[in-house]
C-alpha cells in the first residue's frame, strides 16, 4: 500500500491516466449496434408477461389460470407455487443489500399476499407478446383487499394493518418477539448529546419528509432466459451484478450455480435499481416448462410500480453550535420506507448523515419500516440524500442564527484523517477541507447574484464508496494489442477507465487495450457494478493482471536472449537487458516474438478492494423562485468533488453533471403519487416528471484530487456522491431567494407556493 | 391473431416491405422484424425518445407511430446516420465530448439532433435544449449532449 502522506503517490507523470481518450465501446453506442438485454433475440423465442396486482394490500384467496392456458398461441403460465417453497436460512447478496430468500421470491411472484400495487402475481409465456398480454386478461384472482398503510407514520401507528404475519421487530440486534411493521431499530451514539446542546449557544431542531422517488433509469428491466434439458440454464439480460444475479437465481431456484450462465448484455442504466430479479426466475422457469426461451420486458408503468424506489422517509435532526462556530452535538431520527419487504438504506443513511464533520457528541437512531409500496432498491448514494436533505438544511440555520458564512463553518469543522465518524469508523485520508477550500475560492461562490427572488445555497454530502472483489484476465495478442476480459457490467465507460489503468501499468496505450464484458463462465468472480466501485476495484485488479504481464514478460524475454531474468526491465512499454543495450525489445515486438520461446501470456488480476476511500462533494447553486407559481428554476449549478485521481476526466465530470442532474429531479419535481387506495397515480415518464434538457443549466465541476492511499493511482470511487448534495442546496438557495425554509421533497411549484403563503407542511407550521 | 398487413415504405433509403398488424408500431417492426434494434424503446408511449426516427423528415417517436401508417414513407433511423465514408458529425462528437454513459438514450439523441440540424444549421443552445426536452437522458444531466450538438454544428457549419 502506497504512504498515505504523499499527496501524490510519488506519480508525476502518468501517460495514460488524466488523458480523455473515445470510449472503447463508443462507436457501438453511436451508431445503435450495441445490444442491450431486450435486443436479444433467438431461435424458438416465446414472450413471457406478467398479470400485477391492483391492489396495493391484499389477501389472495385464489388464482385460476385455466381460461390463459386454454388461449391459443399459449405455452405457459406461472403462479408462486410453481417456485421453490422452502429456502435456505440465509441472506442472499443484492450488491448494495442483502435480502431473505422467502421474501425475494414474494416479490417475484406473490405468495399468499399481495403487498404493493403492481406486485406480480401470475406470469405467461406465449408465442407472441400480444397473446401473452391477452392471456393475463383471462387470469381470474380473487382478492380480499386489506386496507394499506402508505407511509412510516400510517404503518407504526397503534393497530395498523400488517404487512407480514411473521415479522417481528429486531431492536439494537435483538429480535423482541414483537409482530409489527418496523423491521428493525438500531441507533449510533458516541459521547452525551444532552450536554453537547446544553453546552451550545444555538440549538436547531428540525422535520424532514422526502418522498418516494425511481431510479429513472431509461430502459426497462429484461431478461431472457433459456434452460436446457441438461438442466443448464443461461439467462441475457441487463443487470448491474451479473454474479449476484447468478446467486438469487440458484437461492431462488434451488439449483447449483455451475448450472447458471448469466450473460451480461449492455445496460441502460442502473443507478443502484438493477441488482435484484424481478422477472428473471419467472422466465427461466417458464423455459424450463416449455423447452424454449422466453423472453420478458418491463413495460415503463410496470418499472415504475413494480420496481425501484428509494425509500421515503421521515427525519428529525438536531444539531448545537457555539458563537464560535464550533459545531458540539448532532442527533437525528432517521425512519425509512422499506417497501413491501424489509431493507431500506437507513442504515447507510445513518452513515452518511454527520460524516463531513467532526463532532464531539452523536446520537443516531434508525427505524426499518415496511409499507405497501414495492420493495426499494439502492438508488445511488442509498439513504445518504434524504439524510443530508436534513442535516445540511439544519446546519444553514445555524450559520444564519450565529452569523457565519457557511463554507467557513463547514471548514471548521470539517472531518479529516483520523476523524471518528457517528456510526464508527476512523478516516483515513479523506478531501473534505480541500472540497470546501475549492468551493470558497471557485468564481461561482464569489459572483454576484443580483435581481428579486434569486438565491445561492451550498450544501455538502457524503458517501462512503464500496470496495469489493473483481477480476480481471489479459490475453497478449501477437500484434501488441491486449484482450482485457473484466466482469463488470459497464454502465458509464468503465471498460475504458480499468483498460486506461492497464495501459498505463505497462506502458501502452488505452488504444492497444480491448476490454470485453464477460459472461459469469468466462471471468472470476466479480461483484456488481454498484458503490462507486469499479473503476476502483476492477481497475486495480486491471492495474495487478499488467504487473502480472509485466513480470511474465521480463522471464519470456530473458528466455529469448537466454539471460538471468535479474539482467531484464521493463520500463515504459520497453523490456530490455540492463547490461546489453542491443537486447530491447518495445512491446509490440516483444508481442510478436514472445511466442518463439513459450506459451501465451495470460496476465490476471485478483483483488478485493478494501480501502475504497470515501467521497465528498458540495454544491453551489443559484435558483430563481417564481413567487406566482412557486417555479424554481435552476440558474447556475457548480459541483465540487474530491474525486481521486480522475482516470477519464471526462467520464468523472458526466458522473458528477449526472449524479447532480438527479439530484435537481428529487429535490423539485419527482415522487410517486399515491391515491388513498395506494395506487400510484403518476406512472409514466410524462407524469413522474424527471428533469430534461430544458430545465438544467450546463453543469460546472470542480475535480478535486486528493489521491486514495488505498489504491495505486489514487481512485476514489465518484459515481454517487454527487446526488447527495443537491436538494439540501436548493433547498438553502430557496430560502435565500425568498425566506421560506421548504422541508419536505419535492420541493414542487405547488408546495413553495403554499410555505411562501404560510400555510405549508406541519414541519414548516413548527416554526412560524 | 389479426390479419396481416403489407406495407412498403423506405427504410434508410432502402425499399422495405414487411408484414404487421395493425396495432403493431413502427417501433416493433423496425425492432422486432426487421431487427433494427437501435431505436429503444424506454417508455412505449412518447415520453422519453429513446426510439426517435426521422418519418418524411420529421422527428417522431416512432412507439407513436403505427406501422401501416408507414405505406409509402421515407424512414430514417439510427442505423442510417453514419454512411459507408465514416460517422456522422454528431455521432464523431457525442464521443468526443463522452456526450453518453449508458448509451441507451444516445441513438434516439442523435436522430433528434440531425433533424434539428437537418433544418436549423446554427442552433443556440436554449434552442438545442428545447429541441432535445422530448428525449430524457438520465446518465449525463444533458450538458455534455448538449456541448456535442454544438459543436458538431459548428463541424459541419465550417465543412
Amino acid at each position: 500500500m502506497a504512504d498515505s502522506k504523499d499527496p501524490y503517490l510519488g506519480i508525476e507523470d502518468y501517460k495514460v491516466v488524466g488523458t480523455r481518450p473515445i470510449r472503447h465501446d463508443g462507436m457501438d453506442k453511436v451508431t445503435g449496434a450495441a445490444r442491450y438485454g431486450a435486443d436479444v433475440n433467438l431461435p424458438g423465442l416465446l414472450h413471457g408477461k406478467t398479470l400485477r396486482s391492483p391492489y396495493a394490500h391484499a389477501r389472495i384467496k385464489s388464482i385460476d389460470t385455466s381460461k390463459a392456458e386454454a388461449l391459443d398461441g399459449v405455452r405457459a403460465v406461472i403462479t408462486n407455487k410453481d417456485l421453490s417453497q422452502s429456502f435456505e436460512d440465509k441472506v442472499t447478496d443484492l450488491g448494495e443489500g442483502t435480502v431473505l430468500p422467502k421474501h425475494l421470491s414474494a416479490n417475484v411472484l406473490a405468495k399468499d399476499k399481495v403487498l404493493y400495487e403492481g406486485h406480480a402475481v401470475a406470469a405467461v409465456a406465449a408465442t407472441s407478446p400480444n397473446i401473452a398480454e391477452e392471456a393475463l386478461t383471462l387470469i381470474e384472482v380473487d382478492y380480499e383487499v386489506l386496507p394499506p398503510v402508505m407511509d412510516v407514520f400510517a404503518a407504526r401507528e397503534e393497530g395498523a394493518p400488517l404487512l407480514h404475519d411473521d415479522l417481528t421487530t429486531k431492536s439494537l440486534g435483538e429480535d423482541t418477539d414483537e409482530h409489527s411493521n418496523v423491521a428493525s431499530y438500531f441507533q449510533h451514539k458516541y459521547g452525551d448529546v444532552e450536554k453537547g446542546f446544553s453546552e451550545s449557544d444555538v440549538v436547531i431542531e428540525r422535520e424532514f419528509r422526502t418522498a418516494t422517488v425511481h431510479q429513472g433509469y431509461i430502459e426497462p428491466h429484461n431478461c431472457t432466459a433459456s434452460w436446457s434439458k441438461d438442466g443448464k440454464l443461461t439467462a441475457w439480460q441487463s443487470s448491474q451484478g451479473p454474479f449476484e444475479v447468478r446467486g438469487q437465481f440458484a437461492d431462488l431456484l434451488g439449483i447449483p450455480v455451475a448450472d447458471i450462465k448469466v450473460v451480461p448484455q449492455e445496460i441502460g442504466g442502473g443507478f443502484g435499481g438493477k441488482f435484484r430479479v424481478y422477472q428473471e426466475p419467472t422466465a427461466a422457469l417458464m423455459s424450463r416448462m416449455t423447452n424454449r426461451p422466453v423472453k420478458m420486458v418491463m413495460s415503463r408503468t410496470e418499472v415504475l410500480k413494480a420496481t425501484g424506489p428509494t425509500p421515503g422517509s421521515y427525519i428529525k435532526v438536531k444539531m448545537g453550535a457555539t458563537k464560535d462556530g464550533t459545531l458540539l452535538a448532532a442527533a437525528a431520527e432517521l425512519v425509512y420506507e422499506a417497501g413491501a419487504y424489509p431493507g431500506s438504506a437507513v442504515g447507510a443513511g445513518a452513515g452518511c448523515i454527520f460524516s463531513p464533520y467532526n463532532i464531539e457528541h452523536t446520537l443516531i437512531d434508525g427505524y426499518d419500516v415496511v409499507v405497501n409500496k414495492p420493495q426499494s432498491s439502492a438508488y445511488r448514494a442509498p439513504g445518504a440524500t434524504n439524510a443530508a436533505f436534513a442535516s445540511e438544511t439544519v446546519i444553514d440555520e445555524i450559520c444564519e442564527e450565529i452569523g457565519m458564512d457557511p463554507l467557513e463553518f463547514r471548514l471548521k469543522n470539517s472531518s479529516k484523517e483520523g476523524t471518528r465518524r457517528a456510526d464508527g469508523p476512523v478516516f483515513l485520508r479523506i478531501g473534505q477541507e480541500e472540497v470546501v477550500k475549492a468551493a470558497m475560492e471557485h468564481p461561482h461562490y464569489n459572483a454576484s447574484l443580483e435581481g428579486p427572488n434569486r438565491g445561492r445555497g451550498v450544501a455538502g454530502g457524503f458517501w462512503f464508496n464500496g470496495g469489493g472483489t473483481s477480476t480481471v484476465v489479459a490475453n497478449l495478442n501477437p500484434d501488441g494489442s491486449v484482450t482485457l476480459i473484466e466482469g463488470s457490467a459497464d454502465i458509464g465507460g468503465t471498460r475504458t477507465s480499468i483498460a486506461m489503468q492497464f495501459a498505463e501499468t505497462l506502458g501502452i496505450s488505452a488504444e492497444q487495450v480491448k476490454p470485453q464484458v464477460a459472461d459469469t463462465d468466462s471471468i472470476g468472480q466479480t461483484d456488481g457494478t454498484g458503490g462507486s466501485r469499479v473503476t476502483f476495484a476492477t481497475g486495480y485488479a486491471g492495474i495487478e493482471a499488467a504487473r502480472d504481464m509485466k513480470a511474465q514478460i521480463i522471464e519470456r524475454a530473458a528466455k529469448i536472449w537466454e539471460i538471468s531474468p535479474d539482467d531484464v526491465v521493463y520500463e515504459d512499454g520497453v523490456v530490455k537487458s540492463k547490461s546489453d543495450s542491443s537486447k530491447s525489445m518495445d512491446f509490440k515486438e516483444f508481442a510478436g516474438a514472445h511466442k518463439r520461446a513459450g506459451g501465451a501470456i495470460v496476465g490476471t488480476g485478483a483483488v478485493t478492494g478494501k480501502s475504497p476511500g470515501n467521497a465528498l462533494a458540495l454544491m453551489i447553486v443559484d435558483v430563481e423562485v417564481d413567487p406566482d407559481t412557486g417555479k424554481v428554476e435552476i440558474l447556475r449549478a457548480t459541483l465540487v468533488q474530491d474525486v481521486g485521481k480522475a482516470i477519464h476526466p471526462s467520464y468523472v465530470e458526466g458522473q458528477m453533471q449526472g449524479g447532480v442532474a438527479q439530484g435537481v429531479g428529487w429535490a423539485l419535481n419527482e415522487e410517486f403519487y399515491y391515491t388513498e387506495d395506494g395506487v400510484m397515480a403518476n406512472a409514466s415518464l410524462l407524469d413522474y416528471r424527471m428533469p430534461t434538457a430544458l430545465d438544467l443549466p450546463m453543469i460546472e465541476c470542480v475535480l478535486v484530487e486528493v489521491p486514495n492511499p488505498g489504491h495505486p493511482y489514487g481512485v476514489r470511487g465518484v459515481g454517487e456522491v454527487p446526488i447527495v448534495p443537491p436538494p439540501a442546496a436548493i433547498a438553502n438557495a430557496i430560502y435565500q431567494a425568498v425566506g421560506v425554509r421548504v422541508r419536505d421533497l419535492p420541493m414542487c411549484p405547488g408546495r413553495v407556493l403554499e410555505t411562501l403563503w404560510g400555510k405549508g407542511a406541519s414541519a414548516q407550521a413548527a416554526d412560524d | 391473431m389479426a390479419r396481416k398487413t403489407h406495407v412498403t415504405t423506405t427504410i434508410n433509403g432502402e425499399e422495405t416491405q414487411f408484414l404487421c398488424e395493425p396495432r403493431n408500431t413502427l417501433l416493433e417492426v423496425l425492432r422486432d422484424d426487421l431487427d433494427l434494434t437501435g431505436s429503444k424503446e424506454g417508455c412505449g408511449n412518447g415520453n422519453c425518445g429513446a426510439c426517435s426516427v426521422i418519418l418524411n423528415g420529421r422527428v417522431v417517436d416512432s412507439c407513436l407511430v403505427l406501422a401501416v401508417e408507414t405505406e409509402g414513407a421515407d424512414v430514417q433511423t439510427i442505423e442510417g446516420v453514419a454512411t459507408p465514408e465514416g460517422l456522422h458529425p454528431l455521432q464523431q462528437k457525442f464521443l468526443e465530448h463522452a456526450a453518453l454513459q449508458c448509451g441507451i438514450c444516445t441513438p434516439g439523441f442523435i436522430v433528434a439532433a440531425k433533424a434539428l440540424l437537418d433544418r436549423e444549421p446554427n442552433p443556440s443552445e436554449e434552442r438545442i435544449r428545447l429541441w432535445l426536452a422530448g428525449n430524457l437522458c438520465r446518465c449525463t444531466g444533458y450538458d455534455k449532449i448538449i456541448r456535442a450538438v454544438m459543436d458538431a454544428a459548428e463541424t459541419m457549419e465550417t465543412a
